[in-house]
């Protein structure tokens, strides 16, 4: 269509697509500049750049913060996600690619609709269940519960893979004397994997940044992961913003650099759940 | 090349093609597979979420015995001026998200599909906001967006623009938190509406721009009709989105001020883990859960059909 379409057009895409990066960009390039900053400059000038960047207020956030801490809870949170949901989810999505009718149909629709619910219709029972069992601040069991939350999308993703691969492949293995197990595991395993690394990322990302129920099951003050370390570090008016700025550079980076390297996969794994045609 | 899409997420085998992959687990052996995955789903989800409905009827603190109080519950919730005005901000926020967005995210896809170079990069600009935590862009906006003092508002007193915070005046609080999950969320729209109008044949496009149509008629008359499939199922997703708004609320006002931006999620915790009412909180969950459920119809409708 490129071609059918005169310049006029075309430049006036190039403004469209710009206003909406500039709107996209402002917000996160006063975050960059006000990082560096001291209180005063902020509020003397909220758009002007630093007179000498003040590095420090990353080290005040690290410290202050005690992000060191909680920015290792959010990994141990977040890795034993993503290992949870990998293994559990690309079972279930290898049964329900390779079954069809009845039950199988329910069983979808009840994951489907699951994705539906509000968080609050089971955070209060499971809050109370967690805490007559001591599992609050555990961080083992606040991963059961991500994996519960972010499994049925991982699953519809995978399923799509395991679609994918032709029947053939495993009867040979069969014929081979491997075992289903051995199949699975061995032949279409490794056939999915691009699969298993795009729900790695988006669950990964997605637990990474959650927040109301981090906030309810892990309180004390050691065990925070990184993003409810970083809510409680400033109020409204009384705050130190190039600090908390600081601060958001920090538990944002690792997101944004795993996105800068794999966005191809990101876009895709997010939007390949919601494209039809 | 065909993306996996949602549409065929559920479809079941059809044509003869489809039909090698067929069953050919044996039903004890595929059980075993989905079962840790459901067992996990039914302990953390569907347990609590039936304990849910019980503690909707009963008066509890967290602590004592549940007393069975029948609909008592609902009475509270409805006799709750601030029931009402979350509801309504509800239905707002719904229609804001179903026009809002979706205009600015179907017209950045147009123009992404006009446009040959920097595509890639308008797209990584526009996915940016979406892969930052809540709880960070909150702040943001807070500080150096909304701030009198530290943010665009102070800058905008600076020149003689006097506002006051928007999240701190009733009328506007609700907007301006809208405002941010919008930023937030546009840029997923834009960027799954480009990916869908990527597969609408070239060569229709084509005959309706050499047949003279302007950019507006080539997406009200080709493009629109050929993603409509997408559209529907992201309006869908928007108004069961729309009724779990919880994070950007709770960060930004806390529902306030005077409950101005309250929405029903923030309402049931508010009635939870405040006021340690758990059951007119599980009272209102149930009421999102039934906006919830009948958006939930559709989609799960739409989702099995495989599109059209």
């Amino acid at each position: 269509m490129n071609q059918t379409l005169g310049r006029g057009t075309i430049l006036f895409s190039y403004v469209i697509l710009a206003i909406g990066a500039i709107f996209a960009l402002f917000p996160l390039a006063l975050v960059v500049i006000s990082a560096l900053k001291t209180s005063a400059e902020i509020v003397a000038n909220p758009l002007t750049l630093p007179n000498s960047p003040q590095w420090i207020n990353f080290s005040r956030a690290w410290t202050d913060a005690q992000l060191a801490r909680s920015l290792l809870n959010s990994t141990e949170v977040t890795a034993l996600t993503v290992v949870l949901i990998c293994v559990t989810c690309s079972m279930a999505a290898y049964a329900l690619a390779r079954n069809t009718g009845g039950a199988w149909r329910w069983l979808s629709a009840y994951l489907l609709a699951t994705t539906t619910l509000p968080i609050q219709l089971y955070l209060f029972p499971l809050y109370f269940g967690f805490a007559r069992l001591g599992l609050i601040d555990n961080v083992f069991a606040l991963s059961f519960v991500y994996t519960a939350i972010f499994s049925p999308f991982s699953i519809f993703l995978l399923r799509t893979y395991f679609l994918a691969i032709p029947r053939e492949v495993e009867e040979a293995a069969v014929l081979d004397g491997a075992t289903r197990w051995g199949v699975f595991y061995k032949i279409t395993l490794p056939l999915v994997s691009p699969g298993i690394l795009t729900v790695a990322i988006i669950s990964g990302l997605n637990t990474w940044n959650e927040f109301l129920i981090s906030s309810t099951f892990l309180q004390s003050h050691d065990q925070q992961t990184a993003v409810v370390r970083f809510y409680t570090l400033g109020g409204q008016y009384s705050s130190d913003w190039g600090e908390i700025m600081a601060a958001a550079i920090i538990i944002v980076a690792p997101c944004l650099v795993f996105f800068l390297l794999m966005q191809r996969r990101f876009i895709e794994g997010m939007a390949g759940g919601s494209v039809k045609g | 090349m065909r993306r996996c899409g949602a549409g065929e997420l559920l479809r079941y085998p059809r044509s003869p093609l489809d039909r090698q992959n067929a069953p050919h687990l044996s039903l004890g052996f595929a059980m075993r597979f989905i079962l840790p995955a459901l067992l996990i789903n039914i302990v953390i989800i569907l347990i609590p979420a039936l304990l849910t409905v019980a503690m909707a009827f009963v008066d509890w603190d967290g602590v004592s015995t549940p007393v069975w109080v029948g609909f008592e519950n609902f009475r509270t919730i409805f006799a709750d001026p601030v029931f009402f005005s979350a509801l309504l901000n509800n239905i707002k926020w719904t229609l804001i998200f179903l026009t809002v967005p979706m205009v600015m995210g179907l017209a950045a896809a147009l123009m992404l599909l006009v446009v040959r170079r920097g595509r890639n990069f308008f797209q990584i600009v526009y996915f940016l906001p979406v892969i930052i935590a809540t709880v960070a862009v909150a702040r943001v906006w807070q500080g150096m967006i909304y701030n009198p003092e530290s943010g665009l508002v102070g800058w905008l007193k600076l020149h003689g623009i006097v506002l006051t915070d928007p999240l701190a005046r009733p009328t506007t609080s609700l907007y301006a938190v809208a405002t941010v999950d919008l930023w937030h969320w546009w840029g997923f729209l834009a960027v799954i509406f480009f990916a869908a109008l990527r597969q609408v044949d070239s060569a229709q496009i084509d005959s309706a721009l050499l047949d003279g149509a302007s950019l507006l008629q080539l997406m009200r008359y080709v493009l629109i009709p050929a993603i409509r499939p997408t559209v529907t199922l992201m309006m869908i997703m928007t108004v069961i989105w729309s009724f779990l708004a919880f994070d950007f609320v709770y960060v930004l006002t806390q529902g306030g001020p005077a409950y101005s931006s309250e929405v029903l999620s923030t309402l049931s915790y508010r009635y939870a883990f405040y006021n340690y009412t758990i059951g007119p909180a599980a009272a209102v969950a149930l009421v999102i859960s039934f906006f919830g459920l009948i958006a939930t119809f559709f989609y799960v409708r739409i989702q099995q059909r495989g599109g059209d």
